[in-house]
């Protein structure tokens, strides 16, 4: 009688070598990522120590930004009144708020990820500990994913208490808001984020002194280019391109239809998929050039402490 | 017995005389692997041949100066390295000039040297921090630049600076490296607090900012932090220096500990004859990037005895002063602490 079918199939002893083998090719791999996992909350853990430490500073930076939103975000609540001749509703007027308020927000939001992740190699310079980070058996991505998930964790909870707060002041009318849509908005915006932080965080590697400073031109050129406190419409024609390759553009853009507008997330995709293609070119990108700069770094001997 | 009480027993045993410290055994921690250990018995711990590191001066932005060099260079149909553009700020140093040695496991390697002559560059080359220009480094069998990884996983470092998170306590800093080489928290929580308390530091002051602590006591979580990570070669860049002489007998003894008990091949550089006369099983001289002498301290001290004309040995500092031609407390500051760009 013939047999057919799989189930009727006795494996040989070469099979069984051969699923053993993937196996332990499985196991040794997951191994290896949880691993690298575990190394990368090193840096989590360790910057959260360093933010419950420099606690002033945290505070200094959460009443600098909502400050900063309150100013930028009353222009809009005094519209009627600084445009002559010009009259808003309220509605008008809160839509405005609202408009304003989530750009301070997002802003706020992107600069502190790209201060946390531009800070990986800064603060390990300044505090001295650049050498023996960088002679630790971790992998580059770990140590990046792991300084740019706390970046992500810590803005994201610096921007919550910001948003909270403008609460008190300003009427922010939330009824049509897709939260669902919003929070996949802001995991795909983040993600495209990282990329472009791990770029910045080139700069202090290779620019002992100033790479800080130097880092802050790409902020302001995203800040300048991306919409953040008006449409990119009323950009120079020159510059409108620039804000098509910024992922701060899709962000906010992407928050405010949701926000706002009420849109969903199948609404969301012509935000959704730019911030995508942005995270999958950017982060290899990034780290790449990252490693290089790495090498750069060990051949010229600037992976070395200040002073 | 798990590893970290496997640890806790072997510290204890450093309490006792030297001659009844315990047979080397393998007992180690996170980063290694099986292979790693493997290999420590089939390669010399560290082998360094033809070693050449050159850097230029500049005194400025290098990166900006290299570039535009490099346009200049283009733009005028020029091709070559940039030694072609050498104006007068441009100096080419060699900080290694084909260095060649080899440590044997279990040894303690001295390295003397004056200010500048090459042993951080040495020590930041083998850690994997540096690209040399020429030549290999191969730490047990592994080369440092083509197999970076594993060789970070065999190696730590202690060195002149007690470099950490200056606001964040001993233990925050210790828990931070101790991941980073795949030590399990809690673990790495138990040998911390067994081994700074070993090294003579209150448990009070576990938890308390590094900053508050005098030099001594943070070059003591130095080595603490080397130690955790169970490194089998072990690079020491003048750990003592500054260090009042409790401090620094502290810091010997727990070197001395490192090798006996835990299996260590160490590298030590250090400007401290008598540490050095103390602690190395064989010397090398390094001046100007050059080895000049190689050999134990008996040996040293008795062949410049012999060169003196003494009828006795001679001390180390003297074989140094012979070898080196001069005072190295009159040198020129270290490398690493001066504005040097290297190539």
């Amino acid at each position: 009688m013939l047999q057919s079918g799989r189930a009727g199939r006795t494996p040989s002893s070469g099979e069984d070598g051969a699923l053993a083998s993937l196996s332990a090719g499985a196991a040794r791999m997951w191994r290896a990522f949880a691993s690298e996992l575990y190394k990368s909350y090193a840096f989590i853990e360790r910057n959260w120590y360093l933010t419950k430490r420099y606690w002033g500073w945290e505070i200094v930076w959460l009443a600098y930004n909502i400050i900063n939103a309150l100013s930028v975000t009353f222009i809009a609540a005094s519209a009627q009144k600084t445009v002559p001749g010009l009259h808003f509703t309220q509605a008008q007027i809160n839509q405005f708020v609202l408009y304003l308020t989530i750009g301070t927000a997002i802003w706020s939001y992107v600069s502190t990820v790209f201060d946390g992740v531009t800070e990986t190699v800064t603060i390990e310079r300044w505090e001295g500990t650049i050498e023996y980070t960088f002679m630790a058996p971790v992998s580059r991505i770990t140590h990046l994913v792991g300084a740019c998930v706390f970046a992500l964790i810590h803005g994201f909870v610096l921007t919550v208490i910001q948003l909270l707060v403008m609460s008190l002041f300003f009427h922010l009318d939330l009824s049509r808001a897709d939260w669902l849509a919003a929070l996949i908005i802001m995991v795909v915006g983040s993600i495209s984020l990282i990329g472009i932080g791990a770029i910045s965080a080139v700069l202090p590697m290779l620019f002992t002194e100033r790479g800080s400073q130097m880092a802050f031109i790409i902020r302001a050129a995203l800040l300048l280019v991306s919409g953040v406190y008006y449409p990119i419409s009323v950009l120079p024609g020159w510059l409108q391109p620039f804000a098509y390759i910024s992922p701060v553009t899709y962000l906010l853009d992407g928050l405010r239809m949701s926000i706002q507008s009420g849109s969903n997330t199948i609404q969301l995709w012509y935000d959704i998929w730019p911030l995508l293609v942005c995270g999958i070119i950017s982060i290899p990108l990034g780290m790449s050039i990252f490693g290089v700069a790495e090498r750069y770094a060990k051949r010229t001997g600037k992976l070395k402490r200040n002073g | 017995m798990t590893s970290t009480q496997q640890r806790a027993s072997s510290l204890s045993h450093a309490d006792q005389p030297e001659n009844e410290t315990t047979a080397p055994q393998h007992k180690r921690l996170g980063a290694l692997t099986e292979a790693d250990l493997a290999d420590l018995d089939t390669h010399p711990a560290l082998v360094i041949d033809h070693l050449s590191k050159r850097f230029v001066k500049t005194g400025g932005r290098s990166l900006w100066r290299d570039l535009f060099a490099w346009l200049r260079r283009h733009a005028k149909g020029e091709s070559g390295s940039a030694t072609a553009d050498h104006k007068s700020e441009r100096r080419i140093v060699r900080a290694i000039d084909d260095v060649s040695l080899s440590v044997r496991r279990r040894e303690i390697y001295g390295v003397l040297g004056s200010n500048g002559s090459g042993k951080s560059t040495l020590i930041r080359v083998i850690s994997t921090l540096l690209l040399p220009d020429e030549g290999r480094v191969e730490v047990f069998g592994h080369d440092v630049v083509r197999e970076e990884r594993v060789t970070q996983r065999l190696i730590n470092r202690v060195s002149v600076e007690a470099a950490f998170f200056r606001k964040l306590s001993p233990m925050e800093n210790l828990l931070y490296s101790s991941r980073l080489y795949g030590v399990p928290a809690g673990e790495a929580r138990e040998l911390i607090n067994t081994t700074l308390m070993r090294l003579g530091i209150k448990p009070d002051r576990i938890n308390q900012p590094l900053e508050s602590m005098s030099r001594g006591m943070q070059q003591k979580v130095a080595i603490a932090r080397a130690f955790l990570t169970a490194p089998v070669l072990l690079l020491l860049d003048e750990p003592t220096t500054g260090l009042d002489p409790r401090s620094k007998q502290n810091v010997q003894v727990f070197i001395r500990e490192l090798r006996d008990t835990h299996d260590a091949t160490i590298l030590l550089t250090t400007h401290d004859m008598d540490e050095a006369d103390a602690l190395c099983d064989r010397i090398a001289i390094i001046d100007g990037g050059r080895i000049v002498v190689e050999g134990t301290p008996d040996e040293l001290k008795a062949l410049v005895g012999r060169k003196l004309g003494l009828d006795h040995p001679a001390t180390l500092t003297e074989a140094f002063m012979a070898y080196t031609g001069r005072d190295w407390e009159s040198d020129e500051p270290e490398d690493d602490d001066n504005d040097e760009e290297w190539k």
